[in-house]
């Protein structure tokens, strides 16, 4: 398969073109091309190893490509040292100078473009104003929580007024309250500056509350491209729907293939799948199916031809806005089923029940392996 | 058993503590501080011989005396000699150290940037002299830098010059043998301080529009004050006092501290003199510098890595 797909549209801000990287044999980068819009937030999502903070430091120019090209607003960058580069990056961890004040971190690199002194003290207390730390701004960072640190770091990046704001892990640092609260402000902020945005993470939910765009990225090359709810309802590849959240994929054949629907036998039973695919009848493909758009009930339903199987309960977790029951099916697969508590009720279904699984046809995706 | 046990246990309990944090100190006091008040109390006594010593204090007839003489303070301060010396040694320490931290931080540097697997060997290299006695180490080189040494053969064999460079003897002699000898003092702490210092720093400097030499400039190095302050430390101090090398390669116009001291005592038998001498040393030029570096490292410390 090609990397073309993740060309968007012509008008393209950073255009990243068959770019590989290369560590002795192994290609940490391979051929990869994407264009991203001018003020859109881009992530880079994968496991440790991918290839996404390669990628990354190669845009930032930390890391010299092996072959391919990078430009801005159509120009080259790939020749430019780091310090000249139109972009700041927010490192993992921050990377705030310690021996700086908070103030001094966020002049840093306004110092370096030679802005004349009262301007600068007015950028500083702009960026200041922005991330709300204006009473910290004689602190040196190790006197700051987490989240401040975090604050800093992203006016620091934010005050050169960079044409591309690169962030390596911008949550990875932080405790679990505070990201989701972090996540909001830093996609407020980034939205009101209008920067062009590319960030990296292996956090699937910070990609995909913080990204217009997300690209699935698997040992060095894009598994997808899309926006998170595509990703995410539509993936295109077994990778992809194991990666993103969790998935219950049924192996089967293909045995009806219309423009409107298709059919697919498993050892579970028969899916009915409420869209057509181009595919030849007998060719075996998987289903995939997302835990929260099953259904389970005691009685069976009325059409049990099609989406409908038999199952047992055989542990279940309450995790209080839902609760997650395993069930094995009677075609011998288990399976996970996520049921969103509407209302208050004790456990609905115990172990060792018999229930009936049932999903939408419109809640299935076909899979072509 | 069980109360032999528990005897044993509670003795561990209540001393173990202390005799773990009080045998440096009991060391301390025993090979520093006694041996300092007795040079201390040298310094002031009064002596026929310059050897034996009349008591400090008296205790005759109900009466009790204490006599303290400062008249070799007197003396010191008023003889162009020691302060010479004292202002000599300060400056010889300086150049010493200066010249280690511009020889040694560019390989400490480049020890700390190298690849982890070859780091052993390095810090290997540069603790490798260690292993021979330092006074055969100054020694030899007389042999390099003598009127008839390897050096003078050489360039005269290639013609470079036609008489031998006066080398020896000289301040540049006994700078080359300090700077020779505390190099590694100053290396060690350095690198340590460098080896950990986050290498994401540096590409954020660069990243905000700092060149490379500017980076290392405004980040690299005042995030290493504590390894230039430690190892300045490591060789002015010494240095300062230093005997040995301006014995075997200084010349009549190299005065240090440290001869003058050695001669007070052995050629002219006066140790107070020479007892007043180490404790002035000690007083101007040890206690400021052990406060300075009290209170830089103090206020860099926490802020740094």
């Amino acid at each position: 398969m090609t990397a073309n797909f993740a060309y968007g549209a012509s008008k393209a801000f950073v255009r990243i073109d068959r770019l590989t990287k290369r560590f002795g044999d192994v290609a940490a980068v391979d051929n990869v091309s994407l264009d991203i819009t001018k003020g859109e937030i881009f992530a880079l999502l994968g496991s440790s190893g991918c290839g996404k903070s390669t990628l990354l430091r190669m845009l930032a120019g930390f890391e010299t490509p092996s072959e391919g090209n990078i430009s801005l607003e159509g120009v080259s960058v790939i020749n430019m040292p780091p310090h000249q580069r139109p972009m700041n990056m927010m490192f993992q961890s921050y990377a705030l100078f310690p021996h700086l004040t908070v103030t001094e971190n966020i002049a840093f690199g306004l110092k370096r473009d030679g802005m004349p002194k009262a301007q600068i003290n007015a950028r500083v207390e702009e960026m200041l104003n922005m991330v709300q730390l204006k009473r910290y701004a004689k602190r040196k960072p190790h006197q700051l929580s987490g989240g401040q640190q975090q604050r800093v770091a992203l006016a620091r990046c934010l005050a050169k007024q960079p044409k591309l704001l690169l962030l390596d892990e911008p949550l990875g640092a932080l405790d679990r309250k505070l990201r989701e609260q972090t996540q909001f402000e830093l996609v407020n902020i980034i939205k009101a500056v209008g920067v062009t945005c590319v960030l990296v993470t292996h956090d699937q939910e910070e990609a995909m509350t913080m990204a217009d765009r997300i690209a699935v990225m698997s040992e060095g090359s894009f598994i997808q491209v899309g926006r998170p709810h595509e990703i995410y309802e539509t993936p295109s590849s077994r990778f992809v729907a194991d990666f993103i959240g969790k998935v219950n994929l049924f192996d089967g054949v293909l045995v009806v293939d219309e423009p409107d629907h298709c059919e697919i036998d498993t050892p579970q039973g028969r899916f009915f799948v409420g869209h057509g695919i181009t595919g030849t009848i007998g060719m075996s493909l998987s289903v995939a199916l997302r835990p929260e758009k099953i259904g389970l009930q005691a009685e069976a339903p009325e059409d049990i031809s099609s989406n409908a199987f038999r199952g047992t309960v055989v542990d279940s977790g309450y995790y209080g806005s839902f609760s997650v029951y395993r069930v094995d099916l009677a075609g011998g697969q288990r399976i996970q089923v996520a049921i969103t508590h509407t209302e208050r009720h004790d456990e609905l279904y115990r172990r060792g029940e018999e229930v009936w699984v049932t999903c939408r046809s419109d809640a299935l995706v076909v899979l072509i392996n | 058993m069980s109360t032999a046990t528990s005897l044993v246990d509670r003795l561990v309990d209540r001393w173990g503590r202390l005799m773990v944090i009080g045998t440096p100190y009991i060391f301390l006091i025993l090979v520093f501080s006694i041996p300092f008040f007795v040079v201390l109390k040298i310094s002031v006594s009064t002596s026929n011989d310059g050897i034996r010593f009349e008591d400090l204090s008296t205790f005759n007839d109900w009466v009790f005396s204490f006599t303290a003489s400062f008249q070799k303070y007197r003396f010191l301060f008023t003889d162009d000699l020691y302060l010479n010396t004292y202002g000599s040694s300060l400056k010889f320490a300086t150049i010493n150290t200066l010249c280690c931290l511009f020889i040694g931080y560019p390989f400490a540097y480049f020890m700390a940037r190298s690849p982890v697997s070859i780091r052993p060997v390095l810090l290997m290299l540069v603790s490798l002299p260690f292993w021979t006695s330092y006074l055969l180490r100054v020694y030899a080189w007389k042999g390099l830098l003598d009127d008839s040494g390897t050096i003078n053969s050489l360039l005269l064999s290639f013609g470079l010059i036609d008489e031998p460079i006066k080398m020896m003897y000289t301040a540049f002699s006994l700078s080359v043998g300090m700077v020779y000898t505390y190099l590694p003092f100053m290396i060690l702490p350095l690198y340590a301080n460098l080896v950990k210092m986050d290498g994401r720093l540096i590409e954020a400097a660069n990243d905000l529009g700092a060149s490379p030499f500017r980076a290392f400039w405004l980040v690299t190095v005042p995030l290493s004050k504590n390894g230039i302050i430690a190892g300045s430390m490591l060789v002015f101090i010494p240095s300062v006092g230093e005997y040995v090398i301006p014995e075997l390669l200084g010349g009549p116009e190299t005065l240090m501290i440290g001869r003058v001291l050695w001669d007070e005592f052995f050629s002219n038998n006066d140790w107070s003199m020479a007892s007043a001498v180490a404790v002035t040393m000690v007083f101007l030029i040890l206690f400021p510098l052990a406060l300075f570096n009290k209170y830089q490292t103090d206020g860099v410390g926490r802020g740094s890595v």
